[in-house]
């Protein structure tokens, strides 16, 4: 099985990191030195068997690798009785997908002589994957989060702090996963001599996006060789959630060539497209430059960011990452928005019919999959990326649903 | 030659850096913000670099964080922006723009350098554009004659060096240090070792090279006048905006740090 990350540098990637008109690196000069490091490292770590073999240890013996591909048959009658097959990313140590791009980086941060790693981190997510990963390879660990993610998700800075890192309340700006992007940047260029910035997705300026691919490729490398041992045959479709859109490109990126496997890429619609409260940065949103690519963004006319919206923590970010613009633009991936009601709505569905809570952000994917169903049919296979599993969302699910009375309200 | 090649020239003949001061136009409105610049302006800087104000101000420390939440909640334009570059221009300085780029191509990047032009401004510094990603820009400002104002790093190898001041016409922009904005105690070490290193990199050009970043005080200023083309202070004034009760306290401290920084830029033994 392909599994490790040396896989081929998609034709429509550049030498200096653009798909197409989208990418690049919009950073300041004082970075260029470092990010061309990382991708220096990254070249040779990416070549290295020594590397692999490590990267593959940890992928498999901590990780869990690979990750089971579970069909879906009850939940498959809320799909218009189309084959639902879920990879499930949700089982991996630490309980999403983010946990294969962070031991790459931080199995590459010792490899650069580096001991402080730092990362942004919205819902909590990549934050604790990054504390785990720092905690078993004894590298220092600062985690900035937006103040109002860190009230919102108060649990999982407990599990960070457990875990060895330190938790910095981004209190400039909106407050979100944005500005604790930006503060991570303005720690990484003072300093740079002793830290790597571990990027959670495939954003960012070059190389942080097509690393990232690299070490999410596994899902689909993995997904696509199972799909074939199942079934005989490729799938029809496969459908991931997008924020960044590190679980979507990792899944797509092994089937990108094979042009007869639609992909779906499904964004935050929020509160639907038209209100303005979404973070559907392809479907509702429009091409600019944000933290250090083109692509598309939720901006107003003049160029300012505007904030984001999702009920899916993981999902509210208003941009995404470059490939995927360039994907929606050339037309062999189509992005479509989910709305929270939608997205709630799939979450109860695969609760209730396969006892498995999926993240919210995930659920966006479900969401997507009754969709693609409701217009393959029947016959057609779908494979969904299931990213996360749901046990942080408990609270805000609950509230949703007005299990908690009137304690969970707060939460909202 | 454009005012701003104007005013470095006349400040190298009279054997001194020239004082060059940020403010983020539409801080605290912009009416007021011109105010502000004319204290500048009248305290001694001949050069003034008008901040657009962007939601996302990645290279920046707390401070002008802060004046461009403030500037943007208040309602800054682009072309607020422009109506302050042509009141700069106005007062016998040069007027310079300094913005992150993603404002300037939702604006048009040609659009921008024409009404730019057509308002004085003499030039743009973008702080998160690097030369291999100004295509556009380059081909835009040329057909404007704007100058354009690349950042140098102490990270910068010296291939990148040359790159980037080849590329820059008015200034280059050395970072005194890595980091962001923001006021600091001391003079980093390493902007003397970049000014020199940008030096063997210009030596055929000439341009001049003006450091930025963490200075604060008259003394810092004549330090880096003691090397540099260009002394670029900018926290230290909208400090003392957001810190003063009202206006006409801020401007009178404005001009008066001005003055402070003009009488280090005119002491500085070099
Ligand atoms: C479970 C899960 N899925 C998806 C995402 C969204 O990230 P990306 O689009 O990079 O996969 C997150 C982010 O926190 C997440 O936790």
């Amino acid at each position: 099985m392909n599994t490790n990350s040396a896989h081929p540098v998609p034709p429509y990637l550049s030498e200096g990191g653009h798909y197409g008109r989208f990418g690049g690196r919009f950073s300041p000069e004082a970075l260029v030195a470092a990010l061309d490091e990382v991708a220096v490292a990254w070249d040779k770590a990416k070549h290295d068997p020594e590397f692999q073999a490590e990267l593959h240890r940890l992928l498999t013996e901590y990780t869990g690798r690979p990750s089971p591909l579970t069909e879906a048959r009850n939940f498959s009658e809320y799909c218009n009785g189309a084959r639902i097959l879920l990879k499930r990313e949700d089982l991996n140590h630490t309980g999403s997908h983010k946990i294969n791009n962070v031991l790459g980086q931080a199995l590459l941060t010792k490899r650069m002589g580096k001991t402080r790693v730092i990362a942004e981190t919205g819902a909590g997510q990549h934050g604790v994957a990054t504390a785990t990963a720092c905690a078993l390879l004894g590298l220092e660990c600062v985690i900035y989060m937006g103040e109002e993610d860190t009230r919102r998700q108060a649990l999982n800075v407990a599990r960070m702090n457990m875990l060895g890192a330190e938790v910095v309340p981004v209190t400039v700006g909106s407050r979100t996963l944005k500005d604790a992007v930006n503060e991570a940047f303005r720690d990484w260029v003072a300093n740079v001599d002793t830290t790597h910035y571990l990027l959670g997705t495939v954003a960012g300026p070059h190389p942080f996006p097509s690393m990232v691919r690299d070490l999410h490729y596994i899902i689909g490398a993995e997904a696509r060789q199972q799909v074939l041992e199942r079934t005989g045959a490729l799938p029809d479709a496969v459908a991931a959630c997008v924020g960044g859109g590190s679980n979507a490109i990792g899944i797509f990126a092994a089937f990108i060539p094979d042009e007869t496997v639609r992909l779906y890429g499904f964004e935050a619609g929020g509160e639907g497209i038209g209100t303005g409260r979404h973070a559907a940065s392809i479907t509702g949103g429009s091409v600019g430059v944000f933290q250090g690519a083109r692509t598309f963004v939720l901006q107003d006319e003049h160029g300012q960011t505007v904030p984001s919206h999702s009920i899916s923590a993981g999902l509210d970010y208003p941009a995404v990452g470059p490939e995927h613009a360039w994907l929606a633009d050339s037309g062999r991936a189509t992005y479509a928005p989910v709305t929270d009601a939608e997205a709630m709505e799939a979450f109860r569905l695969l609760c209730r019919t396969e006892g498995i809570i999926p993240a919210i952000e995930s659920a966006h994917a479900l969401a997507g999959a009754r969709t693609i169903g409701a217009e393959l049919g029947p016959d057609a296979t779908i494979l969904v990326s299931l990213s996360g599993r749901g046990d942080k969302d408990v609270n805000t699910a609950a509230a949703y649903f007005g299990l908690l009375g009137d304690r969970g309200e707060q939460d909202r | 030659m454009t005012a701003l090649q104007r005013k470095l020239a006349e400040a190298r003949a009279e054997g001194r850096a020239a004082l060059v001061g940020y403010y983020p136009a539409g801080l605290p409105d912009v009416d007021s913000s011109v105010r502000v610049i004319e204290a500048m302006v009248a305290g001694g800087c001949d050069v003034i670099e008008v901040g657009l104000p962007y939601s996302d101000p990645t290279m920046d420390g707390p401070v002008i964080q802060q004046a461009s939440d403030a500037a943007l909640a208040a309602g800054t334009t682009p072309k607020d922006v422009l109506a302050v570059v042509r009141a700069t221009a106005e007062t016998g300085a040069a007027a310079l723009v300094m913005s992150y780029w993603n404002p300037i191509e939702q604006y048009g990047v040609d659009a921008f350098a024409a009404d730019m032009a057509a308002a004085g401004g003499a030039g743009v510094i973008t702080p998160d554009l690097i030369p291999e990603e100004a295509g556009p820009w380059i081909r835009a400002s040329d057909a404007s004659g704007l100058d354009r104002i690349f950042l140098v790093a102490p990270s910068s190898t010296d291939q990148r060096l040359k790159l980037t001041c080849d590329a820059s016409r008015g200034f280059v922009y050395a970072a005194s240090l890595m980091g962001v904005t923001g006021t600091r105690d001391k003079v980093a070490a390493t902007a003397r070792k970049l000014v020199q290193r940008v030096r063997g990199a210009t030596r055929d050009s000439g341009l001049p090279v003006c450091v930025g970043l963490g200075i604060s005080n008259g003394a810092q200023a004549a330090e880096v006048a003691s090397y540099a083309d260009g002394v670029i202070v900018g926290s230290g004034f909208c400090r003392r905006v957001l810190d003063a009760p009202d206006l006409d306290t801020a401007c009178a401290q404005v001009r008066d740090f001005a003055a402070e920084l003009a009488e280090g830029v005119r002491s500085a033994a070099r």
